[in-house]
């Protein structure tokens, strides 16, 4: 019988739970993240007039590069300041 | 971890370890069989446990338990034992010497003065890392995996996902440690931490993905030198995994190491054939994915990939060319063994026969550089301009060097903007109408890198083309390698 060593890091995947689902989106701030592809910012400017209509107000951020993950610090303020987030992936 | 076997204990007396297999030790049979006589001398026989004839206290060393605990190098090995320690120990035959230790001026007095011994089985190589699996003690703490009875072991790879595709070699403990005896790291130092999945990652598993794509020990400082530059920030190991372009870690290596370990820098360098060249690339791969959990169609969402994201490393052809060397060039000592890592893909043919003169060649190759990506795309995508012996042989003669090249490429680099807009050519795809007009040069001041590789034969050169450059996207990294070999 042969024995062989384990070349993985031996972790499984771990399940999250999700947030719960917001009922309504009035007087909620919602974030929206554009992560710095070309034109990406003209689908959030719509999403952004979209949501505002519906009571929700906005926060727009930007990751530097599309190329990277967003930094701990941007992902700690979204997280922080704001109820809901939606990240745009134009290209 | 699993310990120790506890070593033998000894006997008080003369042991002695011979195999049948040693015309020294069949030589020495009737001195041991004299000794024997006397009741305090135990033979331990390596090889055939009716081995010699006439001894009456054979031991059967055939697992090599004692003779591996004993550090037994040669037989015959004489050890006089005191007070159950070792107390003195002699090897081979030496008439002189075997009568001082027993005692006796008569012993073997027919035979030669001098014979040396025979190898100890306990050190052939074919035998000593089963022995340090079986006896040591483990230096490794992977988790153990045992197959099925009846599973096939180049199927067990796949079944279980860790394979790239291609068949592995399977990673026992035995073919582990003989891999970790290619550094002098501790198997647990951390090496890296490995993107996607962030996981800090071990020089024991890295050594585990390297035997499982055929690397030899001496790799390995390639290989975990490359595991280290892939992981640096600047890098961005996980952005040129996760992106759906095409590009995967390109290992260059220069220095005396390549010539070292037999890696090719000519003839079908970029190709197969070359066990170092296949290997050691392929190896960084198998640790982005089966440690870093970065696989195709999950985190790598590349929509077509690319050879060089089963793994694509060579070194430079340095003996005789006439340009700085790559790593040199990026600020490394010449001489000194070392890797650069590019975000790149297969190569683009630069095809040339007919120019003789490096007025016009370097125009071929700023012809063929300028579409790197797009040829109305600039300052985005790096290319790495793989220069061939017949080619660079019209720099050489001409009295160009790198600086020359470099600064006649720049130049013819520089490219105009009408021709870069959006709609120019009756292409969409280009750069903002403000730009018209305006100069732009192809390649980020860094973006560009030079090395001279490929066969005697073949007016032939190439464009690795990379990815997105520089800080928005990856930078080439250079790194000596580490001399702890």
């Amino acid at each position: 019988m042969t024995t062989v060593l384990d070349p993985t890091a031996g972790k499984a995947a771990e399940a999250i739970e999700r947030v719960d689902r917001l009922d309504s989106l009035e007087g909620k701030v919602v974030g929206l993240l554009d992560i710095s592809k070309p034109r990406g910012d003209k689908f959030l400017d719509r999403l952004e007039e979209r949501l505002g209509d519906m009571g929700a107000t906005v926060k727009r951020f930007a990751k530097p590069t599309f190329t990277k993950p967003a930094p701990v610090d941007l992902r700690h303020e979204i997280a922080t300041s704001c109820d809901a987030v939606i990240e745009a992936l134009a290209d | 971890m699993t310990t120790a076997t506890p070593a033998f204990p000894l006997s008080d007396g003369i042991i002695a370890v011979v195999k049948r297999d040693c015309p020294t030790c069949e030589l020495v049979a009737p001195v041991l069989a004299e000794l024997s006589k006397a009741g305090d001398t135990v033979v331990f026989s390596q090889d055939d446990p009716m081995f010699p004839e006439g001894v009456s206290d054979i031991a059967d060393d055939r697992s090599l338990e004692f003779s591996w605990h004993h550090d037994i190098e040669t037989v015959p090995t004489l050890i006089r034992v005191a007070g159950g320690a070792e107390t003195e120990r002699i090897v081979g035959w030496s008439r002189d010497q075997w009568q001082a230790f027993c005692g006796s001026e008569q012993l073997g007095a027919e035979l030669p003065d001098y014979r040396p011994g025979c190898g100890s089985l306990s050190v052939d190589p074919n035998y000593t890392d089963e022995l340090e699996v079986r006896f040591g003690g483990s230096r490794v703490v992977s988790r153990r995996v045992e197959l099925a009875a009846l599973e096939d072991e180049m199927e067990m790879a796949f079944d279980r996902g860790w394979s790239d595709g291609l068949p592995v070699v399977p990673p026992t403990e035995a073919r582990v440690l003989r891999m970790l005896d290619g550094t002098s790291r501790d198997p647990q130092d951390v090496v890296a931490t490995v993107p996607p999945d962030l996981n800090q990652v071990t020089v024991e598993q890295v050594a585990i993905n390297a035997v499982m794509a055929g690397c030899k020990p001496e790799y390995l400082p390639v290989v975990l030198t490359a595991v280290e530059a892939a992981c640096e920030t600047a890098f961005n190991m996980h952005g040129l995994l996760a992106t759906t372009m095409f590009s995967g870690p390109i290992i260059v290596v220069n220095g005396p190491i390549a010539q070292r370990i037999g890696m090719n820098a000519e003839h079908n360098v970029l190709g197969q054939g070359n066990r170092a060249n296949s290997t050691i690339g392929r190896a960084l791969q198998l640790v982005i994915r089966n440690l870093g959990g970065g696989r195709p169609g999950e985190v790598d969402m590349s929509a077509m990939g690319a050879p060089s994201k089963l793994g694509l490393c060579f070194a430079e052809r340095e003996h005789d060319s006439p340009f700085t060397p790559l790593s040199a060039e990026r600020g490394i000592e010449p001489g000194v063994d070392a890797i650069t890592l590019f975000g790149g893909q297969g190569p683009t043919p630069i095809v040339d026969q007919l120019s003789r003169t490096p007025e016009s060649l370097v125009r071929t190759f700023a012809a063929v550089l300028r579409n790197t990506g797009h040829p109305k795309l600039a300052n985005g995508f790096d290319a790495m301009l793989l220069i061939s012996p017949e080619h660079a042989r019209t720099f050489r003669d001409a009295g160009w060097d790198t600086a020359r090249l470099r600064s006649e490429l720049e130049d013819l680099l520089v490219l105009d903007g009408d021709d870069m807009v959006r709609g120019a050519g009756g292409i969409d795809e280009g750069f903002p109408p403000s730009f018209a007009g305006k100069p732009l040069p192809k390649f980020r001041p860094e973006g560009l890198l030079i090395a001279h590789v490929g066969g005697d034969a073949g007016m032939f050169s190439a464009v690795l083309s990379g990815w997105v450059g520089g800080p928005k996207g990856s930078e080439p990294v250079s790194v000596p390698i580490s001399p702890w070999m």
